[in-house]
């Protein structure tokens, strides 16, 4: 039995100081209050005095509050005893099930050698032209939903899990809605996907800081299963909340910040679990969807914005459609070159010719005369939304191309495109 | 008792990567030290001293570390092996190869796992090239063996001062790293030379004669750059922009394309899959210029932002030693790191633990001076041997928001000698490489006629005023004659400073053709031509567009490109006389 401590020092935010020998960085402890149990992590060791942060909040601890240091870092039961179950932000259950304590891995483990990675190569079909014809969607990739609050981007969210074809779900929620988690968890029955899922459910009424270990124990759990052959989707909403905990534990440990308020070390804390995403040669593959609700609408703030130098793109979510400009994958060319020969070129043109239809729909707005260049591409934009970019239509990519060239034929000469002729020889419908 | 017994401390405090060590003896200013904990040994630095306690930044995680946890100090500064075989190699920033590291222990990084950077076993054909007798200094050439493309020149260590003089060469044969090629002498000083010898990271190699000024043109085959924001050998540039921007793909193209004898690719802390497309492509794309793989003239160091943070600060000057080394052997080195912006990071978070007075954005008050000290180790220098080598670095910054009033982008500007700013615009708009033609500028040569240039530009500035000009009155009230100058400048863009990275053919645009086709494309601007409307005026430069942009995808001297110039002549003959 390891010992007790019942000096608490400091407490301050949720971050308590006892004084204890023998206890490693990184370590778990359980402090025991009247308000009950919670998992405490050590973040600082100076001489003798540790420094805590306590998953359940401080409030309720007293100084005289019991402090037992467990000999190891947070862990995690990996097995297939996993599948179907639902634990909350600490690792304990929150369905009716038993804790699990079998294969105890550590969580936040080391990262994949860069030498043993390999080039991403299979697409994951969505039936969302906005995604497979312009941002690709691929195994192994790291992809944030940019959104604001009152977008649907957990049922786009939702929409690509049950269509992409993975062996495994894990859903990590960090200030989920109630109504949210129970909206994944009817969608995940409802297409019998339950059975094959993994959920860590930090709700909005849970204490903040322990929604910190969620991305870690969902990516430990998805690694476990990726090594051993599966293909893991993992979806992370809403990864803000878990950028305003560290923000909170930043502070009270008097960090100096960055930027408003977030620490230093917010980029590498986030790439410490993006990173996590990979394709095993000889086993499976990890892929991450993430939410990253942008305080105030702003793409420069803090989160989004060390997200977007991390991750392979992101889909920006506005008016419940996901915008072309903004949005981004950057593994497309991994595989847009073996789709169809057109695919490249055509999704390039199209995107351009929108932006000149945007270009055009501004000058309309200000009142100056179309020229007859302008009334082609009012036509064109009209027909792109409504055919490309609407989340309710769901086509398979080869459909949605044809229906670009379609586009393009309807509103456009060949030679008005820009498009290397011999594509145009070839995929130009004859009778428009 | 051996007087070499390690100084040794132990550990009083952690905090993030950065650990506290009272010591008893005494300890050198960023020396390597050993933090022993759970049967690991976990590299470090000492980064700052006061009385009788130490920090270190711990290149490692440091979970697990406990108080009281040993620490073996080692007397040597964080320094790196250089010797034959590090081209092709993939380092971390501790110059660990991370193949081997596969080998020994699978999927995983393994924390305290350090292998030697150089292979041991390999034999290589040394020939020497001093005789007995002869004075060197440091780094000059004793002897050589062939590496990849070139010779690689076994020289005297760079740490050595004064003059030796040659006492014993090894005759030519098959020897490994660790023989003895020479021995010299300085009075009473003998020693031995093998083919590897260690330099510490944060000291520039000075072993030559004298620093030149960069004048002659870094062919990347990119024509914005080329023509427009040249870079010169032995200069520096920057390529600032926003996330998603294309800073990383163009990276890529200029490693790949760039005409120089040693590209280092510095991966510090962005994504690992990036580095994966550089290991895996460059195998089996060629380098015309040597016939060889790419890969043979490539040296990656890879310390990606999952990775240790203290080791990313690390690999910045791993990189450019080891371009100074090849710089010695008389090569042209392209040093890229893409991002300087993670480096200057990875000091801010270590500044922060030390509770340093913090600068903007809480970056430290010297970020400045470290940003400047690392460009300026680029440079042409003429080498003893009267021979020239040279390092061009090539830094991509990630300001915050995109911001570049940003510490990071500001300090790199007040020491590049070209910024190529990518723009958001342009890379939503799909206007690839995203290079802002208006806001980018550099101080070297262009490889084309800069009287054209300079026409050119002006064009651009025109056809950019013309167009805010449109916003206002609309295009009626636009005078065609200025509608004109809007088209040609439209017209510029793409189909010349937009590229195809992705394209063989039109990814790589030699010197030759850049001048070909860019005279071609300013008589193109310099035409007069007058229009009934605008919407001839459109469609005729829609046509041309159409025409250089096919002229572009065909291969340099073959029969299309003839036939598609031939074509390019008639449409604009036709296009200007009948005006
Ligand atoms: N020259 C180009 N041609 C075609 N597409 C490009 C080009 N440059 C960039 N892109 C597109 O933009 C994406 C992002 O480019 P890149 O990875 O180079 O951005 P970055 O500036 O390095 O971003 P970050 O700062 O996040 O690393 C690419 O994956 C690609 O889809
Ligand atoms: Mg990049």
């Amino acid at each position: 039995m390891r010992k007790l401590y019942n000096r608490i020092l400091q407490i301050a935010g949720n971050v308590i100081t006892v004084e204890a020998d023998g206890v490693a960085y990184g370590e778990l402890a359980e402090v025991r209050s009247g308000r009950g149990t919670s998992l405490a992590q050590v973040i600082r060791l100076d001489q003798r005095r540790v420094s805590l942060q306590v998953f359940a909040g401080s409030r309720g601890i007293a100084t005289d509050s019991e402090v037992r240091f467990l000999g190891h870092p947070m862990r995690v039961s990996a097995s297939d005893d996993l599948l179907g179950r639902i634990f909350s932000g600490n690792g304990s259950p929150r369905d009716q099930g038993p804790a699990l304590q079998d294969n105890l891995i550590p969580i936040g483990g080391p990262s994949v050698n860069p030498a043993n990675r390999i080039v991403p190569r299979h697409m994951i079909r969505t039936g969302i032209p906005m995604i497979d014809v312009f941002n690709s969607l691929v195994e192994s990739q790291k992809l944030p939903i940019f959104s604001v609050a009152g977008e649907p981007y957990n049922a786009l969210l939702a929409r690509i899990a049950m269509q992409a074809e993975v062996d495994l779900i894990v859903l990590g929620g960090m200030g989920l809605k109630y109504d949210d988690y129970l909206f994944f968890r009817n969608t995940l029955d409802e297409h019998g996907a339950l059975s094959r899922s993994v959920m860590f459910i930090h709700t909005a009424s849970d204490p903040i800081v322990e929604c910190l270990l969620v991305p870690d124990l969902s990516l430990a759990v998805a690694e476990h299963f990726a090594i051993n052959g599966k293909r893991v989707l993992v979806l992370l909403t809403d990864m803000t909340n878990f950028c305003d905990a560290q923000k909170e534990i930043a502070i009270t440990m008097e960090q100096i910040p960055s930027n408003r308020g977030y620490p230093g070390d917010l980029y590498s804390q986030l790439a410490a679990r993006y990173e996590k995403a990979v394709d095993f040669e000889t086993a499976g593959s990890i892929t991450i969807l993430a939410v990253t609700t942008m305080p105030g609408d702003d793409v420069t703030h803090p989160v989004p914005d060390n997200t977007g130098y991390i991750t392979e793109g992101q889909f920006y979510l506005v008016g419940g459609r996901i915008e072309p400009f903004g949005s981004l994958s950057r593994l497309k060319q991994q595989v847009n070159a073996d789709t169809r020969a057109d695919h490249r070129a055509l999704m390039d043109t199209m995107i351009r010719l929108y932006a000149e239809y945007r270009e055009a729909l501004e000058k309309q707005s200000m009142g100056f005369r179309m020229s007859a260049w302008d009334e082609k591409l009012l036509r064109y934009g009209g027909l792109f939304e409504a055919r490309m970019m609407d989340l309710s239509v769901n086509i398979p990519l080869e459909g949605a191309l044809d229906l670009g060239w379609k586009t393009l034929a309807e509103c456009f000469e060949p030679g008005e495109v820009g498009l290397k002729s011999d594509l145009v020889a070839e995929f130009w419908p004859k009778s428009a | 008792m051996s007087d070499k017994a390690q100084p040794q401390g132990k550990v009083v405090g952690v905090n993030g990567n950065m650990v506290s060590v009272a010591f008893a003896t005494s300890v050198i200013q960023n020396e390597v030290a050993y933090v022993l904990s759970g049967g690991a040994r976990l590299k470090s630095e000492v980064i700052r001293v006061r009385g009788g306690e130490a920090d270190l930044q711990v290149f490692e995680s440091t979970d697990g570390i406990a108080i009281g946890d040993v620490v073996e100090f080692s007397g040597q500064l964080l320094s790196v092996e250089l010797g034959p075989g590090l081209l092709t190699q993939v380092f971390d920033g501790l110059q660990n190869p991370l193949p081997n590291l596969a080998k020994e222990a699978g999927y995983f990084l393994k924390r305290g796992l350090y292998l030697y950077p150089l292979d041991r076993e390999r034999r290589w054909a040394w020939t020497p090239t001093a005789e007995a007798g002869a004075a060197r200094r440091a780094g000059e050439a004793l002897g050589t063996v062939p590496e990849g493309p070139f010779q690689h020149r076994i020289m005297v260590p760079f740490g050595w001062a004064g003059t030796w003089e040659v006492t014993w060469l090894a005759p030519a044969g098959e020897l490994t790293i660790a023989d003895t090629v020479a021995r010299l002498r300085q009075g009473d000083d003998e020693r031995a030379v093998t083919m590897v010898q260690t330099w510490p990271v944060k000291v520039p190699v000075t072993c030559y004669h004298t620093k030149l000024l960069p004048r002659e043109p870094l062919v990347t085959q990119q024509r914005i750059i080329d023509t427009f924001f040249p870079v010169a050998k032995g200069g520096t540039f920057c390529t600032p922009g926003p996330f998603g921007a294309g800073k990383t793909v163009l990276q890529h193209a200029l490693s790949q394309y760039s005409q120089v004898d040693v590209v280092i690719v510095a991966a510090c802390g962005e994504r690992a899959g990036e580095v994966v497309e550089i290991l895996r492509e460059f195998p089996h794309l060629e380098d015309p210029r040597t016939g060889r793989s790419l890969i043979d003239r490539t040296i990656i160091i890879c310390n990606t932002s999952s990775m240790p943070v203290a080791a990313r600060e690390a690999s910045i000057y791993t990189s450019v030693t080891l371009a100074e080394y090849y710089r010695q052997m008389g090569l042209h080195c392209l040093l890229l790191a893409d991002s300087t912006s993670r480096w200057a990071q990875a000091l801010r978070e270590m500044s922060g633990r030390l509770e340093e007075i913090p600068g903007e954005e809480a970056f430290p008050a010297y970020l400045e001076s470290l940003v400047a000290g690392f460009y300026e180790r680029a440079g042409l220098v003429e080498l003893h041997d009267r021979g020239q080598g040279s390092i061009t670095i090539g830094g991509a910054v990630s300001p915050a928001g995109g911001n570049f009033e940003e510490p990071v982008t500001q300090a790199t500007l007040k020491v590049v000698g070209s910024f190529l700013g990518l723009s958001r615009d342009r890379a939503n708009a799909r206007r690839y490489p995203a290079i802002h033609p208006l806001e980018s500028w550099s101080k070297y040569h262009s490889l084309v006629d800069e009287a054209q240039v300079t026409r050119a530009r002006r064009l651009l500035r025109q056809g950019h005023e013309v167009s805010q000009m449109m916003k206002v009155v609309g295009e009626e009230g636009t005078p065609t004659s200025d509608f004109v100058i809007y088209l040609k400048s439209e017209f510029l863009d793409a189909v010349y400073l937009q590229q195809n990275t992705f394209d063989r053919v039109d990814g790589a645009s030699s010197d030759e053709r850049q001048r070909h086709v860019f005279a071609k494309v300013v008589a193109v601007l310099d035409g007069a031509f007058t229009f009934p409307d605008k919407a001839a005026a459109r469609s005729c430069f829609q046509k041309l567009r159409q025409h250089f942009i096919d002229w572009n995808y065909a291969a340099w001297g073959s029969d299309e490109f003839r036939s598609r110039e031939e074509a390019i002549d008639r449409l604009v003959a036709e296009a200007v006389t009948a005006a």
